[in-house]
């Protein structure tokens, strides 16, 4: 019953709250999107945990996709034991890095006045969220070695049945209760994301690329003829 | 040709006093919320200085503005992807510190305190953190070149005087200091806008007001780094950036900006120029020595018949040609050629002209008579202010510049003094005002401008048509929250 909740009913939940929350707090206060970076206030230890947290935590996010979205390639992948021993090592890496990161990221929210003053309760809540997430993730991959081969014909086929629409909770009762854990709160993750600074993420802003340097806008003619 | 209006200004740096209410009258309007106390959108530094926040104009610490790439601008800060790769981690922001922690004082503590031995003080405290701290900046703190071994001293444009000069401008009796106020340049090339990543600044093609949209700005910081003169500021509160608005509600209804209405020394002019938008990029890539004649290059005259059909072509009306045609600033810059950008080098086009000080001039004894009719080759020398100095500050290091701006003021003051004091006849000092490149008439309309111009000489406003005013298309809450004056939802940080 708790496993249909929580790995059923909690990542549809999850998904519903944050996509239909993002645009809800886009359309009605678009004021708030904002990375509310505070380096104006504190900059030297938020280098040393903005930037091996970021460059991290997206490698990370980006190996999850992978190996959800082609299981099969990282199972071909890993046929040759040196390239797995090479992702698992690439792996615990970043994940010690994120976790670095994280806990710079804490002690500066915590021992800095300034940033103290433009931290909210929900940062905090965000940042102990993160720090579960981060840590059970770092054991998974002590303990639980070889992570990237299971993962890709336990959590993956999971992820697809759940994309599928056909939920399929077989692939993760038997995973040990840390690996649960991670999957939960991964949830808990998404469905808070509309409600703190994670929506910085869905401002990233990759129209600069080939956006011209210079904007000019007239009131009533949007483009010059 | 591509027409263009831009709202331009003049500073008439002999006028002003250093009197800073100009700053008082602008943050009493705009930066009297959280996050913005340690803002000063109008601020008034003292040089040599280091000014606020400190060394602003030291692009090696702060990277703003643009360089000059072979032949093309590259944003001093990094271009597009390099940017977008350090938005984790702006190198080259500045911080807090930079500027000052902006502070109050405990006066509670004197009605509250309990009874004691000692009379209760009133500590400072931080208006950040709200913990007590000891004050070790503010936004003018070397005014009056206080402090100057460690601030003037470090004035970065005193790099291109030799030791000895140096020595020479800190001995006691040879000291001299000027006051700089400064605002938003409104740049034809600005360089906060060329480095946002959310695209959220941008210049109104009406006036050429360069805004910050606060329902876009994504507080990625850039602009705090791109802009050369430290004019956009970053609201620790709000996560959003924030830059002076040049008034724009106040000159929409024809008022002239706060700092402007409110200069006591009088030394601020406010009126239009035409200028050619299809050149903005030749004249920004211009040799560094040419700079500043190229920026006048750049500027239409408003009574020439082609530029008015050009004009009315790309819909600048009647009544915006016809002030332009008033306009004191196109005196000034184009046909005076007395006005000069403030470092032209970072190469944003700004549109905000200085005229350089005179003042203080040396002068010596002759004949037991106090000699100011020295001859005009030596009347640069009369400038207590060090020629190449004043060419750091106004003309990328272009010194003949400087010395054709200072020659024709002084062969005014020259000649004024001939007309209205002197016994000889005028005719002398007209025979130096032709070398300063001046007739008698034009001397007698630039005294008039300078000295005692009336209200509705200096600020030569356009009427804005309905469709032209923000006000008229923006719903006006919202409006207030884009121009950063109030919010439409309080900003939600801190515990």
């Amino acid at each position: 019953m708790v496993d249909f909740l929580v790995f059923v009913i909690l990542p549809y939940l999850a998904l519903v709250v944050a996509i239909g929350g993002t645009i809800w707090r886009y359309a009605s206060n678009q004021f708030t999107f904002s990375s509310v970076s505070s380096q104006f206030l504190e900059g030297r230890k938020l280098f040393w945990g903005s930037v091996p947290w970021h460059y991290g935590i997206i490698a990370i996010l980006i190996g999850h996709g992978i190996g959800i979205v082609f299981p099969s390639a990282i199972k071909a992948f890993n046929g040759v034991p040196v390239r797995l021993y090479i992702l698992e090592g690439t792996g615990l890496a970043l994940g010690l890095l994120v976790l670095a990161g994280l806990v710079f990221f804490l002690v500066r929210r915590g021992t800095d006045p300034r940033v103290r003053a433009v931290t909210s309760r929900m940062d905090l809540v965000l940042l102990i969220v993160l720090l579960l997430q981060v840590v059970t993730g770092v054991t998974i991959a002590i303990l639980y070695r070889w992570g990237s081969a299971w993962f890709a014909s336990t959590a993956a086929p999971y992820f697809w049945s759940l994309a599928t629409l056909s939920p399929d909770l077989a692939y993760m009762t038997t995973l040990p209760l840390l690996v649960k854990i991670h999957a939960v709160n991964a949830f808990v993750l998404v469905g808070l994301f509309p409600f703190t600074r994670l929506v910085h993420m869905v401002a990233i802003p990759f129209a600069y690329l080939w956006r011209p340097y210079q904007v000019v806008m007239w009131q009533r003619r949007t483009q010059r003829q | 040709m591509d027409v263009r209006a831009q709202l331009s200004t003049v500073f008439h740096l002999d006028k002003c006093i250093g009197c800073h209410t100009c700053s008082i009258a602008c943050k009493n309007l705009w930066t009297s919320r959280e996050g913005t106390e340690y803002m000063w959108w109008n601020n008034v530094e003292t040089k040599p200085g280091t000014g606020y926040p400190t060394l602003w104009e030291d692009q090696e610490k702060y990277h703003g503005g643009w360089e000059l790439k072979g032949k093309n601008l590259k944003p001093r800060v990094g271009r597009r992807l390099g940017i977008l790769t350090s938005m984790f981690y702006n190198p080259y922001l500045p911080s807090m510190d930079d500027y000052y922690e902006p502070f109050t004082y405990r006066y509670d503590h004197l009605f509250n305190a309990a009874p004691g031995d000692d009379q209760p003080t009133a500590r400072p405290v931080s208006m950040v953190s709200g913990q007590y701290m000891d004050i070790e900046a503010g936004p003018n703190w070397d005014d009056d070149m206080s402090g100057s071994s460690v601030y003037a001293r470090n004035d970065i444009n005193l790099n291109s005087l030799s030791d000895q000069e140096r020595e020479w401008l800190f001995r006691i009796e040879q000291m001299v200091f000027f006051y700089v106020p400064r605002i938003c340049n409104h740049c034809l090339n600005p360089g906060c806008l060329g480095v946002c990543p959310s695209g959220a600044i941008y210049k109104r093609g009406e006036d050429g007001i360069v805004l910050i949209s606060q329902e876009k700005c994504r507080g990625w910081r850039f602009c705090v780094s791109g802009c050369p003169y430290k004019k956009a500021y970053y609201n620790w509160k709000t996560g959003k950036s924030e830059k002076c608005i040049l008034c724009y509600p106040r000159v929409e209804t024809g008022q002239a900006p706060g700092c402007f209405h409110s200069c006591a020394g009088r030394i601020r002019y406010i009126g239009v120029l035409l200028y050619d938008a299809d050149r903005i990029e030749e004249v920004a890539t211009a040799p560094e020595a040419d700079l500043v004649a190229a920026q006048r290059s750049l500027i239409l005259d408003p009574k020439d018949p082609a530029v008015i059909a050009a004009a009315k072509q790309n819909g600048i009306t009647e009544e915006w040609i016809a002030a332009a045609q008033r306009s004191p600033i196109y005196r000034f810059v184009k046909e005076w050629e007395l006005a000069l950008p403030l470092h032209p080098e970072f190469r944003t086009l700004p549109m905000l002209f200085y005229v350089p000080p005179l003042s203080p001039m040396t002068a010596s004894m002759k004949d037991g008579k106090y000699d100011l009719a020295a001859e005009f080759e030596d009347c640069v020398q009369a400038s207590r202010a060090p020629v190449k100095y004043l060419a750091s500050l106004f003309a990328a290091g272009n010194e003949a510049t400087i010395r054709n701006v200072l020659g024709k003021l002084w062969a005014i003051r020259n000649y004024h003094r001939a007309i209205t004091v002197g016994s000889n006849g005028s005719a002398p000092a007209e025979e130096i005002l032709g070398k300063a490149g001046c007739t008698a008439e034009q001397a007698r309309q630039i005294a008039r401008l300078i000295s005692i111009p009336r209200f509705e000489d200096r600020f030569v406003l356009p009427p804005y048509r309905r469709e032209q005013a923000v006000q008229e298309v923006v719903e006006p809450l919202k409006h207030r929250g884009q121009t950063g004056f109030g919010l439409t939802a309080p900003p939600r940080r801190g515990p």
